[in-house]
C-alpha cells in the first residue's frame, strides 16, 4: 500500500465512494472500481427482465440484448440449499429462454425451448422454481436462436452451505465472450455461405515465401486432402471484440486486490464461438474448481478454457502493482484483456498476440501414428490482424518465460515433443491413408455432412490446447484436473456408449454420427440409475466443448475414483475423451457443442432418461 | 493519512470475507480438513509444487491431502472398464409433453431441431465475373453469376452467362434453372434446363452435370446438355484461387465447350467448339465485394472455328478485362 500517495488514495475513495458506503453488502466480486458494474441479484425471489439495450464498448455503441438493462447479465447469487424462484419477464418482440448452465435443476426447469419447456414467448413471463443443490461458479444463458451472441448470457455463483475448502480473501468473477456489430443471424449466415468469411490469417503465397506458413510440400500434401491448416477459429477477432465483464481491451475492466491477499477468479467462457488461452503474466494461476465442483490445487501459468467451461483460480499478487489478464482467442487474431491492480489506474504492460497456431496431423486424426506431433506454431502475416487489441500490446515488452523444467511439470513433457522439428509429414504417404473410411466409424451415416473421419484418433487429454505446446511454461491439461472429493458413483460403467462428432468445414455443416439435429429426432437414451461410458470422438480439425445438460459427468482420465467432474468438456481435434455418466436425472435435455454456430448447424442431440420400464 | 490507508485497506480487504464468506475464509485462516476423509498422510509428491509461493501458508495444504490414489494397484472408479450391458430402447425425446402439453412442445420442437438445428434456408446472388474486355472491334463485355436458395443439401440454382460487343448486339446469353443436392463433402449433382436467348435461334436443353471442390483446392464444374432437337453439348470449367495476401487473389481459370455433332443454325462444330483461360487478380475490399482486372483469352477450334471464318466472324484472341466480382 505503501506506493499510493495521497492523490491516488482522494481519486479512489470519489471513484468508489457507493462502494465504500454500501461496502457492507457489495458483492465481492463486484469489487472493481471501473464504472458499469454488473448488478447482482440474489435472494428467494428474484426477477429478470430481458429486454434490447445498446451496449458500449471500446466506445463503440452496439445493439444487444440484456437483463434488468444489462449485458452481461446480472450476477445471480444464490446459497446451497435455498430454493431459486426466478421470474423471467421476456420484453423482447420473439421467444427467448433462460438456462442456467451446470445447475442440476428438474428438467422442466433447464430452460432449453422444444426439450424441456415450450419457451418464453413474447411479453409474457416465466416461473422457474427449483432447488439449488449445489455450490461453485457458474453461468446462465438464453437457448434460444443468436441470443446468446447478442448479449444474453451472465454469471451465478453459489456459495457453500458447508465451509469452502477454498480459502480466499477476495473475489473477482471474470466473463470473457465475444462480441460483435453484427447480428446473430449475420454471423451465422456468412458462415454457412463462405465458412472461412472470417479468417484473415490463412495461409497465402506471401506467407509461404516469407516462411510463415506450411512448407510447400506440406502445403501440396494437405491440398490434396482439401484441408486446411488455418482454419483454426469459424469466428474470429475480425468481428469480434473480446470481452472481460462486458468491457473492450480498451475499456480495460479492472478488479482491485491489496497486495498478498489471495484472490479468486471465477473465471467463466459465455462466449458464443472463442475458445480463450487465459493466463496472467507474472501471476501464476492456482486452478481450484472446474466448472464448479473443486479440484486439487494444481498450479500453472496458462490454461485453455473451451466456450462454456469454467475455472476458478488463486492468485496471490505479493506486490503492490498491476497485473495484465489476457484472454487470448485460440487463433491468435485479438485477446481480452483485464488488469488486477492496487488501485484504479494503475495499468501493467500488455503482451503482444503471440503467432498464430497451425493445425497438424494430430488435429488431423492421425495422433495414433509415430512422428505424428506437429512443428511449432508459425508467425501471422502482420498487415491482415484486423482486431483492434492488436495494437495494445506495451512496446518491447516480451513474455516472461519462466523455467519450470526443473519441476518435472506434467505439461512440460508434452510442450518439448512438440518442439520437435521433424517435418511431421516426411516419410508419410498420403495416398494411403484415407481420411474418410466409414469402417472406422460404422455407426456415421455417410452424409456429405461428414467431411473426414480420424483414422487414428487418440486421447488427447494431455494436451494443452492449439499453440500452447512449447510455449515455454506451465499450461493446464485435463490430466492434471482431480476431483477434491471422492466421486459420488464409483461403479464401473455398464456400457459403452460411441458418438462420433463430425462436421464439414466446407459446407459448415456440423453433426454427430454425422447426423445434424434436423436429420433424427431420435434421442440418446438412458435408464434411470444407469453408469455409461461415454466415449467422445472428435473427426474434425476443430475443438468442440461438448455439454451434457443436467448432469456432471466423470473425466476417464487415470484419476480413478477421483476423477474431475464437468458439465463441458472441450475434445480436442482429432482427439477423443471419455467420461463416465450416472445418468440420474429423468428427464429429456439437450447434448450439444457450445460452439453456438456448431449448434445452430445441427450439432445437437436429444439425451432422454427414462425409469426402468418406461420407454413411453 | 496512515489511518486513511489503513482504513482503505481494511474496508477494501473486509467486503470480500466479511460477506458471504464470513466465518469461514478470513484470510491466512488454515481451513480444516477437506469434507472427505482424509485417505493419506501429506507425502503427496503434488505438496512441493502446488504453491510455488507461499507453500507453509497455504490453506490449501489440508485438503491436499484427501486424495492421492492408493498404491494398492487396485483400480475404481474411471479406471475400470466398461462392460457391454445391452443399451436401453431409444423411445421418443418428447418427455416434456407430460408437463407442458403436447401441441406447446410441437411447436417449440419444430424451432428447436429444425429452424435452429441445421434446417434452415438460405439465399445468396454471386456475381463472378461482370467485366469488361478491351478489343479492336470497340470492346466486349462478359458476365456469369449465379443465385440459390436452399439449405445444406437441396438447392434452387439458378446460373447465367453471357457475353456481348460493347457497341453491338449480344452475342451469347443462357439462363439455367437446376435443381442442386450435395452428393458428398465436396460435390453437387445438378440438374434442370437451360435455355439460349441468343445466338438465335433459340435453343433449351436439359441439363445433367455437377459441381464442387476437387484436390489441391480447385473448384470444378462439367454439365452436359441435350437440346429439344438432340443436339449433345457438354462444358468444363475450373478455377483456383491463389492468395497472394490475404485480400490480393490471382485467379486461373479454363473453360472448354464441346459438341456431340455440327450445328449449322448456330456455328457449332463437333468436337472441341471453343476454349477460353483467363488471369484474374482481385483485390476483395470486403469478401463480398472485390474489383479485379486480368486478361482473358478464347479461341474456337476446328469444324466451329471454320464456320465463324465463313461467316466473318472472329475465331478469338486476347484480350484485358476489368470487373467486379460480388455476392449478396
Amino acid at each position: 500500500m505503501t506506493t499510493i500517495d495521497r492523490r491516488g488514495v482522494l481519486r479512489g475513495a470519489a471513484l468508489t465512494g457507493g462502494a465504500l458506503t454500501l461496502g457492507a453488502w457489495t458483492p465481492a466480486w463486484a469489487q472493481s472500481r471501473t464504472p458499469g458494474l454488473l448488478p447482482v441479484v440474489s435472494g428467494d425471489a428474484i426477477e429478470l427482465r430481458i429486454a434490447r439495450m445498446t451496449r458500449t464498448v471500446d466506445g463503440v455503441a452496439a445493439r444487444a440484448i440484456g437483463i434488468n438493462g444489462s449485458s452481461p447479465a446480472p450476477l445471480i447469487r444464490l446459497r446451497e440449499g435455498q430454493r431459486a424462484r426466478i421470474r423471467v419477464i421476456n420484453d423482447l418482440d420473439v421467444e427467448t429462454s433462460l438456462h442456467w448452465h451446470g445447475l442440476l435443476v428438474p428438467f422442466q426447469y433447464d430452460g432449453v425451448p422444444g426439450v424441456s419447456f415450450p419457451g418464453i414467448a413474447a411479453g409474457t413471463h416465466f416461473d422457474y422454481d427449483f432447488p439449488v443443490r449445489q455450490n461453485g461458479s457458474y453461468w446462465y444463458h438464453s437457448h434460444s436462436g443468436g441470443q446468446e451472441q447478442e448479449g444474453l448470457y451472465g454469471p451465478i455463483v453459489i456459495d457453500p452451505a458447508a465451509p469452502d475448502p477454498v480459502a480466499y480473501d477476495r473475489e473477482h468473477v471474470i466473463v470473457l465472450s465475444d462480441h460483435s456489430r453484427s447480428s446473430a443471424a449475420a454471423i451465422f449466415r456468412r458462415m454457412k455461405l463462405q465458412p472461412g468469411y472470417y479468417n484473415f490469417q490463412r495461409q497465402t503465397l506471401g506467407g509461404l515465401i516469407a516462411g510463415r506458413d506450411q512448407s510447400a510440400s506440406d502445403r501440396l500434401a494437405w491440398g490434396k486432402m482439401r484441408m486446411d491448416p488455418a482454419d483454426v477459429a469459424d469466428g474470429t477477432g475480425a468481428t469480434y471484440s473480446y470481452l472481460i465483464n462486458g468491457h473492450g481491451p480498451r475499456d480495460n475492466w479492472t478488479g482491485l486486490f491489496v497486495a498478498g491477499e489471495r484472490v479468486r477468479l471465477r473465471i467463466v467462457n459465455a462466449s458464443a464461438m472463442t475458445t480463450f488461452n487465459v493466463r496472467i503474466p507474472g501471476l501464476p494461476l492456482t486452478i481450484v474448481q472446474a466448472d464448479g465442483l473443486n479440484v486439487e490445487p494444481v498450479t500453472v501459468d496458462e490454461f485453455q478454457i473451451g466456450v462454456a467451461e469454467t475455472y476458478d483460480t488463486i492468485v496471490i499478487p505479493t506486490e503492490a502493482r498491476a497485473f495484465t489478464l489476457v484472454g487470448e482467442s485460440i487463433d491468435r487474431s485479438g485477446m481480452a484483456r483485464a488488469t488486477l491492480s492496487p488501485r484504479i489506474g494503475m495499468t501493467a504492460p500488455v503482451p503482444p498476440l503471440r503467432p498464430r497456431p497451425l493445425a497438424d496431423m494430430v488435429d488431423m486424426g492421425m495422433g495414433g501414428m509415430p512422428g505424428m506431433e506437429g512443428g511449432p506454431p508459425r508467425g501471422v502475416d502482420p498487415s491482415v490482424e484486423r482486431n483492434a487489441s492488436r495494437t495494445l500490446a506495451t512496446h518491447g515488452m516480451a513474455e516472461p518465460v519462466m523455467d519450470h523444467a526443473a519441476m518435472g511439470h506434467v505439461g512440460m513433457g508434452h510442450a518439448a515433443a512438440a518442439d520437435d522439428p521433424d517435418d511431421p509429414m516426411a516419410g508419410m504417404d498420403h495416398g494411403a491413408m484415407k481420411m474418410r473410411d466409414f469402417d472406422v466409424a460404422p455407426q456415421v451415416a455417410k452424409t456429405p455432412g461428414v467431411q473426414t473421419l480420424s483414422p487414428m484418433p487418440v486421447d488427447r487429454t494431455d494436451y494443452p490446447g492449439q499453440g500452447l505446446s512449447g510455449v515455454g511454461h506451465r499450461v493446464l491439461t485435463y490430466r492434471q484436473l482431480r476431483s477434491l472429493e471422492r466421486n459420488p458413483d464409483v461403479r464401473p460403467p455398464a456400457r459403452e456408449l460411441e458418438i462420433h462428432l463430425t462436421g464439414n468445414m466446407e459446407r459448415f455443416m456440423w453433426g454427430l454420427d454425422g447426423k445434424r439435429m434436423v436429420d433424427t429426432h431420435e434421442p440418446f437414451a438412458f435408464t434411470q440409475g444407469e453408469r455409461v461410458r461415454v466415449k467422445l470422438v472428435n473427426d474434425t480439425m476443430m475443438g468442440h466443448p461438448i455439454h451434457l445438460h443436467g448432469h456432471f459427468f466423470d473425466l476417464v482420465t487415470g484419476q480413478g475414483d477421483h476423477a474431475p467432474r464437468k458439465h463441458t468438456v472441450l475434445v480436442q481435434p482429432g482427439g477423443i475423451v471419455s467420461f463416465d455418466l450416472t445418468a440420474d436425472a429423468v428427464g429429456d435435455w439437450a447434448f450439444h457443442c457450445h460452439m453456438l454456430y456448431h449448434m445452430l448447424a445441427g450439432m445437437m442431440r436429444v439425451v432422454t432418461v427414462r425409469p426402468a420400464g418406461d420407454a413411453a | 493519512m496512515k489511518h486513511v490507508l489503513t482504513l482503505l485497506a481494511g474496508i477494501a480487504a473486509v467486503p470480500a470475507a466479511a460477506q458471504d464468506h464470513a466465518g469461514h475464509a478470513m484470510p491466512g485462516m488454515t481451513m480444516p480438513a477437506a469434507p472427505e476423509p482424509p485417505a493419506k498422510p501429506a507425502t503427496d509428491p503434488r505438496a512441493g509444487h502446488v504453491m510455488p509461493q507461499a507453500p507453509a501458508a497455504d490453506p490449501h495444504a489440508g485438503h491436499d491431502m484427501a486424495a492421492p490414489p492408493e498404491s494398492t494397484g487396485e483400480k475404481t472408479g474411471t479406471d475400470l472398464p466398461a462392460g457391454d450391458a445391452p443399451a436401453p430402447p431409444v423411445p421418443m425425446p418428447h418427455y416434456a409433453d407430460r408437463i407442458w402439453g403436447g401441441p406447446a412442445m410441437a411447436r417449440a420442437r419444430q424451432t428447436m431441431m429444425v429452424e435452429e438445428g441445421g434446417g434452415q434456408t438460405f439465399a445468396q446472388l454471386v456475381v463472378d465475373m461482370a467485366e469488361i474486355q478491351t478489343g479492336d472491334d470497340g470492346g466486349s463485355y462478359r458476365w456469369e453469376g449465379e443465385g440459390w436458395w436452399g439449405g445444406d443439401i437441396n438447392r434452387l440454382v439458378v446460373k447465367s452467362e453471357g457475353e456481348g460487343a460493347l457497341r453491338d448486339r449480344l452475342d451469347s446469353a443462357e439462363v439455367q434453372a437446376l435443381y442442386s443436392r450435395a452428393i458428398g463433402p465436396y460435390f453437387n449433382l445438378q440438374a434442370g434446363v437451360r435455355h439460349d436467348i441468343r445466338p438465335t435461334p433459340t435453343r433449351s436443353f436439359a441439363v445433367v452435370g455437377i459441381e464442387g471442390l476437387a484436390p489441391y483446392w480447385f473448384e470444378v464444374e462439367a454439365a452436359a446438355f441435350l437440346s429439344t432437337k438432340g443436339e449433345l453439348l457438354a462444358r468444363v470449367e475450373g478455377y483456383y484461387d491463389q492468395r497472394l495476401t490475404q485480400r490480393l487473389i490471382v485467379q486461373p481459370r479454363v473453360e472448354l465447350n464441346l459438341s456431340a455433332q455440327d450445328i449449322r443454325a448456330t456455328d457449332t462444330g463437333s468436337g472441341l467448339t471453343t476454349a477460353e483461360a483467363g488471369l484474374r487478380l482481385r483485390y476483395e475490399v470486403a469478401r463480398e465485394f472485390a474489383p479485379y482486372v486480368g486478361v482473358h483469352w478464347e479461341r474456337s477450334f476446328g469444324d466451329t472455328r471454320r464456320f465463324a471464318r465463313a461467316a466473318g466472324d472472329g475465331t478469338g484472341g486476347i484480350g484485358v478485362v476489368a470487373g467486379i466480382r460480388a455476392w449478396f
